[in-house]
């Protein structure tokens, strides 16, 4: 073959083209993941490095090393872990459902609006051990209401669910900025800790108690979607709604129902979130960890018990990386930046699961054809 | 006959293949189109006839084989290649956008300089239709248009173009006898004009009836290609199937026949104020089996779905008699819950299997459960039962599947309507519906479905099999109920009723129809 | 008299504001238009400020103009637009070449892109890029105090640029081939790609123009509506009420500038009614009175889902990513 007729050759055919692909053996699946994570810690190290100038092993070793140093910055993160784990349990069985849910951050902010009221209002005048279940309940109530509210929309008139849960968010924010203004007279808004209605502590840690609630939430969960009739509906609901109402399922139903179960586990998070941790509240107690909690549950596709890795992985990351900035100068703005990056390389990954490339070389096409 | 030969050969196909993951559609196919000519592509659904012109029309990329043009070997990785080389493609489901009119359809993708020219545009479209015997309004849009004339849009969208090579995917599955037959006669003066057409086809009256030459397809590979006046049906069929298939549906007397389902004066208006169903009354009787004709889309989904609870009705009775006390209940309005609730014993394989009747990223067992998870009080699932019954499916209807824990999805079609039709009549019902329940399977998947039917009448149930062929009507139906435009047109003895009685209820009105049956109907 | 100073100055304050809005919806709506629901508008429009600003602040040493003022404009401009149209390439590799999740990706986006605008602003001097403040109202900055043109100072040349590119890209998507061509890759990509238009292409394009027009958003808040080195951290729920107002527009850019300005009127009203002499508002009133645009976008949301028109309705393709060889 000459010269020309092999440049020709290459014009003729195309490099690759992309193919689906039928199924990944789990270990291909989670070594494409282990791949992309590696690549991108590589890459965020480098990009470090350059703004630094500090030695990317440096880095790596603040970011990987240092977050597990003493016991308080791991307890640290066991707790945040807890908390975000909390709310991306509460919004998978929306996610599960196909309702795209953005909302869970008003809905934890209302939790917490309702648990820091009861405090508020009630504390000393109710004993505590009266004071909590109240502030659990209403917690419970509030965020449900607040989930219920985009469901009923949704399910009478097909309202766009992802703008319309947006939306609430910002509500739930004034709300409590409302709230701050009027319990603070000086016009601070800024609300001390209350003193009543803390949630007990157990074995001496102050994070025990959530931790516990967690992991019986996340295996509640679990035997929810997976082996109850209601979780059965969500899956049916959430694959095709036409084959839910071929089966009798109300679908309008489904859709309210689970979108109480949402609301009110975020309103269990904010119940957690103020009782258990902050005992105060401001418009940045959910802070943004109701979108995180999407990402968890993404990432996890949907499967609580693997949502404990995926928490894992983001928290890591954002302790790992404000580690980093502090020990080497950054603002605190920037381990948002290395989560955005990591999280671009494992949304990104996905495509090598779900499809293969097929280069058009003669090897390969003889290649595949044995395989 | 040698005529073909003295024409220049515009498009030939070299070995080519092409895979989909594992399935393989076409294997080392060869193929050579001359100008002037209609020349068919014949096989069994899935034979692999439309991905084969899928990849001269750009839609796939070929993994193995070479394409010529004109003698000329040539790329063609995207539709715009295809039309570069005069190729033009109407597909079965039609390619067009329901918010644009005709010519904003017909022009698109077109790259001429400067603003669009609406008008000019519109004045070209009418006089391609002129000159091949079109009616087309060029200002409607796409979503008010009736399926023939959405077809003629995508028509002239290709000779816009200057296409000389024009390919059409079933192009008269959606149309009636009539409109058939003008399509025909455009694509005869196509033919005279030196343009090559393609049909993709699967009927071989329209073979003999139109075209030069055919191109046989079986299971992705070329068979032969012959000229069509030297050939037959038979001997095409048995191209097709590989083996020579009489049509011996068995069918056994019905037996203690008695009336099932009575549906009287049924009504349902659409969104658009189009009238789906128009005043249909029938009767389904047990150990019956029902069949529904009539042209795609003629309200046959409306009237089974309004039977199953998914459609409501604005007026009319669907009264079931229960076989266990004799009772008689409305249906009407009811949802599928409510009439489950009742003991209604009604299964129903909808047209849609993976997008109604199944859910397809689920696994069988969890398929199995769809009708039956909400037995009992607990909370919580039985994944016992709707497992063995999976097993039970896949061993008696041989299903070809890796386990009970693959999703239904990954299933080739035909298995999927046995996982679909084996879980409906597990519930040993008293009225089944089937709505297209062979379409897209093989011969062999196909009389299976026919032989569980059967099978289904003669346990006592009531049949109600909508089909699209009309040869499996006549021979497996014991009554065919015809449907045209939402209304009854005749209801026929499938034992004495003819194909072109059948085809000719299926086009006219039902009043045009009263005419011709009054004194002769089989009731 | 004093009732129509007062409507003029709200006016003043709520129409310049809306243009943060003109700028985020239109990007938002050309980027929906080729089926892509972007999310990360929020984050795209803090990269553009970012952008914008970074450049303005080598523009301008120590405050004064290191070129021709009409060029530290452009440029600032420019810059503002190529960075966010950046982010909008990424986003696009992401969901179009790699065909991700969208909603996900736009997410991711936004976090990135807030916290990347965070880290670069907090590096920058308010003091010098503002100093370029002047020359982006001009010559409104210019005229003398208390003159009618002079009460108009808020409106600078990126003011009028988000009209013009609103019914720039109203002409373009309704009137001109590539706007056909745009909008059938957006309802139906199938269609578009049997046609033989680049649907990759023009889903590239459409984002990243998109992105860019976005972003401009960011910079002309910080750089002509607001002119604090703090109202970086206000753009990002400005970004999700743009999202918002693409519904409210019915995917029409010419009115989005109409439902911007009602937005910029609602979204000021908060701020604006409890200074008007006269009027009775406790303070603890302002955060319920922020709540107006919000619900106002909810209630919009919730009519156009009951009333259902077919022309009204999101592209068909909309959060759909395409791939040729589906079946």
């Amino acid at each position: 073959m000459t010269a020309t007729n092999k440049k020709a050759a290459k014009q003729r055919e195309p490099l690759f083209h992309v193919a689906k692909r039928d199924a990944v053996p789990l270990w291909k699946s989670l070594l494409i993941r282990l791949v992309a994570l590696a690549l991108a810690f590589l890459f965020c190290g480098l990009l470090t490095f350059l703004i630094t100038r500090h030695s990317p092993l440096e880095l790596y070793e603040s970011m990987f090393l240092d977050v597990f140093r003493t016991s308080r910055r791991v307890w640290k993160m066991i707790k945040d872990i807890a908390v975000l784990l909390c709310i991306s349990l509460a919004v998978t069985p929306a996610f599960r459902m196909r309702f795209w849910n953005i909302g869970a951050e008003g809905q934890v902010l209302v939790g917490c609006l309702a648990t820091t009221a009861c405090m508020y209002y009630l504390g000393g005048k109710v004993p505590d051990h009266l004071l909590i279940p109240i502030m659990l309940v209403s917690a419970l109530i509030s965020g449900a209401v607040w989930g219920l509210i985009p469901a009923v929309f949704k399910a009478k008139w097909n309202t766009n669910e992802t703008l319309f849960t947006l939306m609430m968010n910002y509500i739930a924010t004034y709300l409590v900025a409302y709230f701050l203004l009027v319990w603070t007279p000086d016009g601070s808004s800024t609300l001390p800790r209350l003193q009543h209605g803390h949630l007990p502590v157990f074995f001496d840690n102050d994070y025990a108690l959530i931790v516990m609630v967690v992991v019986a939430l996340t295996l509640l969960m679990y035997v929810y979607l997976y082996y109850s009739k209601q979780g059965y509906e969500i899956s049916v609901v959430g694959e095709s709604e036409n084959t839910a109402r071929y089966v009798g399922i109300s679908v309008p139903r489904v859709i309210i129902r689970t979108m109480l179960v949402s609301g009110a586990v975020c309103g269990l998070a904010g119940f957690l979130i103020v009782g258990g941790l902050d005992h105060s509240i401001t418009t940045e107690s959910a802070g943004g960890r109701g979108f995180t909690a999407i990402m968890v549950s993404w990432l996890a596709k949907f499967n609580p018990i693997l949502m404990v890795a995926t928490s894992f992985l983001l928290i890591f990351l954002d302790h790992g990386a404000a580690r980093m900035s502090q020990d080497f100068g950054m603002s605190d703005a920037f381990p948002k930046v290395i989560t955005g990056i990591i999280l671009f390389f494992v949304i990104g990954c996905e495509f090598f699961i779900n499809y293969r490339l097929v280069f058009r070389t003669k090897a390969s096409a003889k290649r595949e054809e044995k395989a | 006959m040698n005529a073909q030969e003295s024409k220049a050969i515009a498009l030939e196909m070299k070995n080519v293949s092409k895979r989909f993951g594992s399935v393989v559609a076409n294997k080392n196919v060869d193929l050579t189109v001359y100008h002037g000519e209609i020349l068919a592509i014949l096989g069994e659904n899935g034979c692999g006839k439309t991905t084969l012109m899928n990849m001269i029309s750009g839609i796939y990329y070929p993994d193995e084989g070479q394409v010529f043009v004109d003698g000329q070997e040539v790329v063609i990785k995207s539709p715009k290649d295809a039309f570069r080389h005069k190729i033009g493609m109407i597909h079965q489901h039609f390619k067009l956008v329901d918010l644009f009119t005709a010519t904003e359809n017909i022009i698109l993708g077109l790259k001429e300089e400067g603003r669009v020219s609406m008008a000019g545009a519109e004045q070209r479209v009418r006089e391609i239709a002129d000159r091949y015997g079109f009616h087309i309004d060029p200002k409607k849009k796409i979503y008010e248009m009736s399926v023939s004339e959405k077809q003629t849009v995508e028509i002239i969208k290709v000779l816009y173009r200057n296409a000389d090579i024009l390919i059409l995917d079933e192009p008269t599955a959606v149309l009636t006898p009539q409109e058939t037959e003008k399509l025909f006669a455009v694509l005869r003066r196509m033919r005279d004009d030196g343009k090559s057409v393609i049909i993709i086809t699967h009927k071989l009256h329209e073979v003999l009836s139109l075209t030069d030459r055919v191109a046989v397809l079986r299971r992705g590979e070329h068979i032969a290609t012959v000229n069509t006046a030297e050939t037959n049906e038979n001997e095409l069929t048995e191209m097709m199937v590989g083996k020579k298939i009489a049509l011996n549906i068995h069918r056994s007397d019905p037996k203690d026949v008695c009336d099932r389902l009575v549906v009287s004066h049924v009504n349902c208006v659409g969104a658009d104020g189009i009238k789906l169903l128009d005043d249909v009354s029938f009767t389904a009787r047990a150990g019956e089996i029902l069949g529904i004709a009539g042209i795609a889309g003629s309200g046959q989904r409306e009237l089974l779905e309004s039977i199953a609870g998914l459609q409501h009705l604005d007026s009319g009775e669907i009264v079931y008699h229960n076989p266990k006390n004799g009772e008689a209940v409305n249906l009407r309005d009811k949802t599928p819950l409510q009439i489950r609730e009742l003991g209604v014993r009604l299964s129903f394989v909808p047209e849609d299997r993976l997008g109604m009747g199944l859910v397809g990223n689920m696994d069988i067992t969890d398929n199995m459960m769809l009708r039956s998870y909400r037995k009992g009080h607990s909370l919580f699932l039985d994944r016992k039962k709707p497992r063995n019954l999976a097993e039970d499916i896949i061993k008696s209807l041989e299903i070809v599947t890796p386990g009970t824990t693959t999703p239904v999805r990954r299933l080739s079609g035909g298995n999927v309507q046995k996982v679909l039709v084996g879980r409906e009549i597990a519930s040993s019902p008293a009225v089944l519906m089937a709505a297209y329940p062979v379409r897209g399977l093989d011969i062999n998947s196909s009389y299976a479905i026919y032989n569980l039917l059967n099978t289904q009448k003669e346990n006592g149930t009531a049949v109600i099999f909508v089909g699209e062929d009309l040869d499996v009507l006549i021979e497996l139906c014991d009554r065919i109920l015809v449907i045209n435009s939402g209304a009854v047109t005749g209801i026929v003895d499938g034992r004495t009723a003819r194909k072109e009685e059948l085809g000719l209820l299926m086009t006219k009105t039902r009043t045009e129809c009263e005419e011709v049956t009054d004194g002769d109907g089989n009731e | 008299m004093n009732i129509w100073k007062y409507i003029f100055e709200y006016l003043m304050q709520a129409i310049p504001l809306g243009m943060t809005f003109v700028y985020g919806s239109v990007g938002e709506i050309l980027t929906e238009k080729a089926g892509h629901l972007n999310l990360g508008i929020p984050g795209i429009m803090c990269v553009g400020a970012a952008g914008g600003c970074t450049a303005l602040q080598y523009l301008m040493p120590g405050g004064v103009p290191a070129v021709h003022p009409v060029l530290v404009v452009i440029l600032g401009i420019l810059a503002s637009f190529l960075a966010a149209g950046l982010v909008g390439l990424l986003y696009s590799f992401l969901t179009v070449t790699l065909k991700a999740n969208q909603n996900v990706t736009g997410l991711t986006i936004t976090i990135f892109g807030v916290g990347a605008m965070k880290h670069l602003m907090v590096g920058l001097k308010g003091s010098t890029y503002l100093k370029a403040l002047p020359y982006f109202r001009y010559p409104f900055s210019q005229a003398e105090q208390g003159t009618l043109l002079r009460s108009m100072q808020l409106c600078g040349v990126m003011l009028f640029l988000a009209i013009i590119i609103a019914l720039v890209s109203s002409y373009v998507l309704n009137r001109t081939r590539v706007g056909l061509h745009l909008r059938a890759v957006g309802e139906n990509p199938a269609t578009a790609d049997a046609v033989g238009i680049n649907v990759t292409a023009y889903k590239y394009w459409a984002t990243c123009i998109g992105s860019g027009i976005a972003g401009l958003g960011g910079l002309f808040y910080v750089m002509d509506y607001s002119g604090s080195p703090e109202a970086y951290k206000s753009i990002e729920p400005l970004g999700w009420l743009s999202i918002a107002l693409v519904i409210f527009a019915l995917w029409r850019p010419h009115l989005s500038v109409l439902g911007s300005i009602i937005f910029g009127a609602l979204f000021v009203a908060g701020y604006y009614i409890p200074t008007i002499p006269g009027v009775k508002l406790s303070m603890s009133f302002t955060p319920l009175l922020k709540m107006l645009p919000y619900i106002v976008t909810m209630i919009v949301l919730i009519v156009s889902s009951i009333r259902n028109k077919r022309e009204n309705q999101p592209p068909s393709g909309l959060g759909v990513n395409y791939y040729r060889e589906e079946r």
